[in-house]
């Protein structure tokens, strides 16, 4: 008993469980962050009276959504860093770091275009017909009134759109971020075949208590927030 | 809500700045396309001999298409898995017993919590370590995690299915004299499967796309396939390329399909079919969120907005 | 535009179609019977120049080994069948009897004696550096210090570079050697490690061989054997006689250039060509 509690000790002293999830809650972070970003100007480009603009929206989200997030990662090294020879950083681990972001966020956006678009259409007709009415051009209205009434109606889509970024992250093992949750539980485990049910069970207690209240704090800001109509 | 109530038909001068506008998007695209085929071509990665074996039979006939395969046999055997799974749990959800309940949304709410990946990963070892006697075991542990995953996901798509049909389904189920479980039965889930169907078709999407995940343990998908060509032939980016390809069409396809489908069962049920709107949101690696469907993505007590 | 793409989408699927028609599967779906008129042999299928499948063909070093065995233990080359033995499956798939013998670069070691039988070793190789031809900065694994080195995902070998000899790699791991051999091809990366016959065939299978060489001072010792279930003495022993006339006749010298060819890779000769140890 004592031997199998320091071994189990040992395991989780050379495999820091906290820097794995720690790794993968920045990638999740600033992916969210670029995401959501993008995600909007998109929306913004699909509800826009410029149909060039409403044609670049709609292709990216097909062509985006459609495609396995392995590929997309793999697509970061492959052709961006070997090829075109971008680099994010001088340091090779952190430029994959911050490729793997990139195409996280390049990912996400399309579903944060969805969400948001899915927000909009719980914007009552009438909304944009005043906004019209007072004479407010496409911009603005989008700006003033349809949006900010879109995004509260949006909350519930764009936290499961947040729950799934959270998720993929672990992802990040196709563009060679080595440091994150699945990498790290597979190399403990491979070593530490005795110790297979342990590993995992601590990584997957430790996935319940990041994704479960991001859930449960979505669907109260969005009972909260929602428009009451 | 259609995009033109959002904006005035242009006038003379909104459409002469928009056509500017165009031709400047346009001039900045090319400009950026022009310099990534420069570079590539400084790379030397247009070259022939590594375009070449793309196009040639040897690469369609013993990696496409034996990789193309394994893929949909995964995806098959996932989406089969995951309906009967999603069936089961989601009954379960519903059931009047307070342990099976409790119990059938712990398992769901653990496994829609649980990163594929992670999943994938750890089966494979397990599979390994407990059963290494089974040959086939990448596969196994991509179509097992794809159930569990998805089959959560499914389950809260029945379960919400039956609670968003018309009350009086249920009750005329009662008032002839069925009981609860017979009326769950034969009134409410069948049509709540049929309202179901076009966001199945949309997971199938989810499932496609996740099966690629079976490259990291080594399960000789589509892509995988194609990288061990592209070891013969020094072309990863071009083999990539094919298979990013192939992925997005047959995953259009079915996103198309399941637009149409959403059509035509719309009279078919008294549930509301999902994927109304003209781009079903397809939630990555989570469940289709129609716009007016269940959203997911994570446990959430309330599947409705 | 929406009938157009659909016409295109159509186009694509029933090309598709058109391919599943007329494919036929690729052999390499051993049932693994193990015995009677076949002799199933586990070989790696991707990588050039030692096993690598090329449609429905499979070639390489190791291919040519299995096949001049296999012609000595009484198979004709069309009794062989094929499959693919991925690193990790390898003594699990021998434990099974999915496969009857393993020429996959599998080295033997004293863990793996414990639970299968060794033949040979028919080829020494050792762990070295892949460099571009025109860089003479790296001479051995010492001078990889702030240089970025690629290896394939779950290989140790990088590790034992970082861990050993240079504290301050950068170390890249990809699912694939092509993927890393494109990374050093655009300049991503400075070098790339494993064995060196195996950095000879990837070497071996670029249109110009001459654009990357092995460094060629390997700092490890890996006796390439033949893997058989445990219990195979007798069989060993054929093998092994085989392996000696190969050796002998100059076959095996021959193949070993033959794969490698135009990249200027020799074997290390100290350890080249090897003396099959005695079978358990």
């Amino acid at each position: 008993m004592g031997d199998y509690l320091s071994g189990l000790w040992t395991v989780f002293e050379t495999y820091n469980v906290l820097d794995a999830f720690w790794v993968n809650i920045q990638l999740t972070f600033w992916a969210g962050l670029f995401a959501l970003a993008l995600g909007t100007v998109l929306a913004i480009m699909r509800i826009s009276p410029i149909a060039s603009l409403r044609f670049v929206g709609t292709a990216y989200v097909n062509i985006i959504r459609n495609t396995p997030l392995t590929i997309i990662m793999t697509f970061m090294i492959l052709a961006l860093v070997f090829q075109l020879a971008l680099e994010l950083s001088s340091d090779l681990t952190t430029s994959f770091f911050r490729f793997a972001i990139v195409g996280l966020a390049i990912y996400h956006a399309s579903f944060v275009c969805e969400a948001i678009r899915s927000g909009v259409n719980t914007v009552p007709l009438g909304q944009a017909e005043a906004a019209r009415a007072i004479g407010l051009p496409f911009l603005d209205s989008a700006r003033l009134v349809i949006l900010p009434q879109a995004f509260r109606g949006a909350i519930a889509p764009l936290g499961s759109v947040l729950i799934a970024l959270m998720k993929n992250s672990t992802v990040a093992a196709a563009a060679s971020v080595t440091t994150e949750t699945s990498s790290v539980m597979k190399v403990a485990i491979e070593f530490n075949p005795n110790y297979l049910l342990e590993i995992f069970g601590v990584f997957a207690i430790g996935w319940l208590i990041l994704v479960i209240p991001v859930g449960l704090l979505t669907t109260w800001l969005s009972e909260r927030l929602a428009v009451k109509r | 809500m259609s995009a033109s109530v959002l904006f005035d038909a242009p006038g003379p001068r909104s459409r002469a700045l928009t056509n500017l506008f165009n031709v400047l998007g346009a001039l900045v695209f090319l400009a950026l396309l022009g310099w990534v085929v420069y570079i590539l071509q400084l790379k030397g990665q247009w070259s022939w001999t590594l375009w070449g074996p793309v196009f040639g039979s040897e690469f369609w006939l013993y990696y496409v298409w034996p990789g193309l395969q394994n893929t949909l046999r995964s995806a098959a055997f996932a989406t089969v898995g995951a309906v009967v799974f999603g069936v089961v749990f989601g009954m379960g959800r519903l059931a009047r017993n307070r342990l099976l309940r409790t119990a059938s949304g712990a398992v769901v709410e653990f496994f829609r919590a649980m990163p594929v990946l992670l999943l994938m990963i750890f089966l494979n070892l397990a599979f390994a370590r407990l059963m290494p006697q089974v040959e086939d075991r990448p596969f196994l542990a991509v179509v097992v995690a794809l159930i569990l995953y998805n089959g959560s996901v499914i389950a809260e798509l029945v379960r919400s299915g039956v609670l968003n049909l018309p009350r009086g389904q249920g009750e005329a189920g009662l008032s002839v004299g069925l009981t609860e479980g017979q009326t769950l039965r034969s009134i409410q889930l069948p049509q709540a499967l049929v309202a179901m169907l076009p966001a199945l078709l949309s997971q199938l999407v989810v499932v496609l796309k996740d099966s690629a995940l079976g490259q990291i343990i080594a399960y000789p998908e589509l892509l995988r396939s194609v990288q061990r060509f592209a070891s013969g032939n020094n072309n990863p980016l071009q083999a990539l390329l094919v298979a990013a390809a192939l992925f997005i069409v047959i995953n259009w396809l079915l996103t198309v399909l399941a637009h149409r489908l959403a059509r035509r069962l719309s009279s078919r049920t008294a549930g509301a079919t999902r994927v109304v709107q003209t781009e079903a949101a397809v939630l990555p690696g989570g469940a289709a969120t129609g716009v007016d469907g269940p959203d997911d993505g994570g446990p959430r007590p309330t599947a409705e907005p | 535009m929406r009938k157009h793409t659909t016409a295109v989408a159509l186009a694509a699927a029933s090309a598709l179609a058109l391919a599943a028609c007329s494919s036929a599967e690729p052999g390499n779906t051993g049932d693994g019977d193990g015995g009677g008129d076949t002799l199933t042999v586990g070989i790696k299928f991707d990588q050039p120049g030692l096993g690598l499948q090329k449609g429905a063909e499979y070639v390489g070093f190791d291919v040519d080994v299995a096949k001049y065995v296999a012609g000595k233990l009484g198979y004709d080359e069309d009794q062989i069948e094929f499959t693919e033995a991925v690193s990790a499956n390898r003594e699990t798939m021998l434990q099974n009897g999915d496969v009857d013998m393993i020429f996959a670069t599998y080295s033997i070691t004293d863990t793996r004696k414990e639970i299968v039988d060794f033949a040979g070793p028919y080829f020494v190789a050792g762990q070295d550096l892949l460099v571009a031809a025109d860089d003479d900065s790296i001479t051995g694994p010492e001078d990889l210090e702030g240089k970025n080195l690629c290896s394939v995902t779950g290989s140790t070998s990088a590790e034992r570079i970082k861990d050993d000899y240079a504290e301050g790699v950068e170390l890249v791991e990809r699912p694939g050697y092509s993927e890393c051999v494109s990374a050093l091809a655009s300049g991503a990366v400075d070098a790339v490690t494993t064995d060196d016959i195996i950095l000879a065939g990837l070497a071996a299978a670029q249109e110009d061989p001459t654009v990357f060489k092995v460094v060629g001072n390997p700092f490890s010792e890996e006796n390439y054997g033949v893997g058989l279930p445990k219990g195979s003495t007798d069989r060993c022993e054929e093998i092994n006689t085989a392996i000696t006339e190969m050796i002998d006749d100059g076959t095996w010298d021959e193949l070993v250039a033959t794969h490698t060819e135009g990249t200027g890779y020799t074997a290390n000769a100290e350890l080249n060509p090897p003396e099959p140890a005695a079978c358990a």
